[in-house]
């Protein structure tokens, strides 16, 4: 599965580009953070590849399939989780599986199969309400995952949750992506977080949102909380920075 | 005790300063909990610099969100009801007016009880019941449809919007006359009132409930492979569904009006009827008695349609 965006740029007013000339190709069980200023266009960019937005230049597209539309194939999460709140959480992960139709039996065993892996078997029968942020967000994350989509789109998946749950969902979201292999692009805000899961980081320039910097994170593939602290982690993590705020700097002198 | 904020609030601001705005800003009602402005009140504040004293130590502000106990909540209950009762019992008794026109509490008790032995107000109000019944029933199954569709799609509501909206202002009661010609005086006309009274505002109501629904879990649900029927069945409906009861039981009591003014003006069954019956007799006990029997069915409506709406949104509380 790869996923290839060519020349790719949105317009929602005519004559300001929101996003322009974006060319990426992400190889399949990649994770792709994308970083930059508020307002450069990331969320606009997942909406894109989720199929939620037709781009006004360029396309999406996947294994060579143009994307038109959404479909299970792209998962999306965003910052604060969009449960079903009448629906317990086991009914939140099964919403896609019900969509696809799949038979009670199955569909209940791999709801089953998927709480364990993001560890709220014990909560199936709660309604979203009772749950903390970083509960919601696994419960998103799960429903997700059930229409074993081919890429996960995070939106500041963890934007919203304090440092203690965000450091844990971080290391989840690790575990979830080696154990289901699936392609996940994040957007994130949080630089030390980019360089942490990213295989690779993807800085956007604002104003029109390009691909200002595609950088390969080289940290080995397991990696632990402890690994914020190594040498080459933190090197990667001020170069990032450093770009985000040059981005920035540039954007504010023109206007 | 201290008084609840809003029962004293229009009393007392006429001899009060106007304070400086001190109390913490509510914000939108929905949003996540804020707490009291501790960033800008907390570190050396410059006094001067805005021209305001600094906040005085100790002063308690009260959030209005304060709550009462349940105990206080149904002793104010009860006063609501038993406060007027005793100030309509005192009137009467102290003779200051006379009983044709206000009875006594005692004097409408009995004319009650005459009525309901007699069986008057059993078909009376079997007759009334079963107009709201039809016509409601009707007003809701062509108003939250059409209602649905307006809120879920853009150009239903660009299509119906200007001309559901026009016809809300039309006052269902002029129609009266205009129902009598078509329909005759027969059931018919009076349930066409209380269809008008109410289909417009329902329709009204509903689709700005649908409209509420987050676009985020539109869009999520997209993602999750859901087409449109789907969506609307399975995310907009659940979701929209407690405010779409909330709607109707505002509506209710629209309708429970709009039977009894149809019913004093052409009718020869129902509680209105019986109290334009009432009125040519003088029967001031009577007409009082049907007014209860007319509030407490009302209350009883909105109560059973509050029930519903707990029950159906009981994610949302
Ligand atoms: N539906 C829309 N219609 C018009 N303009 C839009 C729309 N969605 C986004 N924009 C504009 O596009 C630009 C990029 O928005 P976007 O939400 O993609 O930024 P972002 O990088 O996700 O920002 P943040 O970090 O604050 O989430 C903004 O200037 C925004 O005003
Ligand atoms: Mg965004």
């Amino acid at each position: 599965m790869t996923l290839r965006l060519e020349g790719l740029g949105k317009e929602f007013v005519p004559g300001l580009p929101v996003l322009e000339g974006i060319d990426l190709t992400v190889e399949p069980g990649g994770f792709v953070c994308v970083v930059g200023a508020s307002g450069s266009g990331k969320s606009t960019l997942l909406s894109l590849i989720a199929g939620l937005t037709r781009p006004t230049a360029g396309r999406v597209l996947l294994d060579g399939q143009e994307v038109t539309g959404p479909g299970p194939e792209r998962g999306l999460v965003f910052q604060t989780a969009s449960l079903y709140p009448w629906r317990t959480v086991a009914g939140n992960v099964a919403f896609g599986l019900e969509a696809m139709g799949m038979p009670r039996a199955r569909r209940d065993a791999r709801v089953a199969g998927l709480l364990d892996e993001v560890g709220l078997r014990h909560l199936a029968g709660a309604l979203p309400g009772r749950l903390s942020g970083g509960q919601q967000q696994r419960v998103a994350i799960a429903r997700a995952l059930a229409c074993s989509p081919r890429v996960l789109l995070l939106d500041e998946p963890f934007g919203a949750l304090d440092v203690q749950t965000k450091e844990d969902m971080q290391v989840f979201v690790r575990q979830v992506w080696r154990d289901v292999g699936t392609t996940v692009i994040m957007v994130t805000h949080d630089v030390e977080e980019a360089v942490f899961l990213g295989r690779r980081v993807i800085v956007l320039s604002c104003d029109p949102g390009r691909v200002a910097r595609d950088l390969a994170v080289d940290l080995p593939a397991d990696r632990t909380l402890a690994d914020k602290r190594s040498t080459a982690f933190l090197a990667l993590r001020v170069e990032v920075e450093d770009l985000v705020r040059a981005e920035h700097r540039a954007h504010q002198a023109r206007v | 005790m201290t008084p609840h904020p809003a029962a004293t609030q229009a009393g007392e601001t006429a001899d009060q300063k106007p304070d400086p705005v001190t109390g913490p800003d509510p914000g939108p009602v929905t949003g996540p909990v804020t707490g009291p402005v501790g960033d800008t009140a907390t570190g050396p504040v410059d006094g001067g610099a805005t021209g305001l004293a600094p906040p005085r130590p100790g002063r308690r502000i009260r959030p209005l969100s304060g709550s009462v106990t349940a105990r206080t909540a149904w002793t104010l209950r009860a006063l609501s009801v038993l406060g007027p009762l005793a100030a309509w019992w005192a009137l009467s008794a102290s003779g200051a007016v006379n009983p044709a026109f206000l009875p006594s509490p005692a004097a409408v008790w009995d004319a009650g009880v005459r009525m309901a032995v007699s069986g008057d107000l059993w078909s009376d109000l079997a007759a009334s019941l079963g107009r709201i019944g039809l016509g409601f029933l009707l007003a809701v199954l062509i108003s939250v449809p059409l209602g649905f569709t307006m809120g879920a799609l853009p150009w239903a509501q660009a299509l119906l919007e200007p001309i559901v909206g026009l016809l809300r202002y039309l006052p269902a009661s002029a129609f009266i006359p205009l129902l009598i010609i078509w329909l005759g005086i027969g059931e018919a006309s009076k349930v066409a009132l209380l269809v008008l009274g109410v289909v417009f505002f329902n329709t009204l109501m509903t689709a700005d409930v649908v409209r509420r629904v987050p676009r985020r879990l539109l869009e999520v649900s997209a993602t999750l492979g859901a087409g449109r029927p789907r969506v609307a069945a399975r995310v907009v409906f659940p979701y929209a569904l407690p405010g779409i009861i909330d709607a109707m039981r505002v509506n209710a009591a629209a309708a429970w009006n709009f039977v009894v003014v149809a019913e004093l003006i052409a009718a020869t069954s129902g509680l209105g009827y019986r109290i334009t019956r009432a009125q040519r007799f003088l029967q001031t006990d009577r007409i009082f008695a049907i007014l209860v029997v007319i509030g407490l069915i009302g209350l009883t409506i909105d109560v059973t349609l509050r029930l519903l709406r707990a029950r159906v949104g009981r994610w949302s509380a």
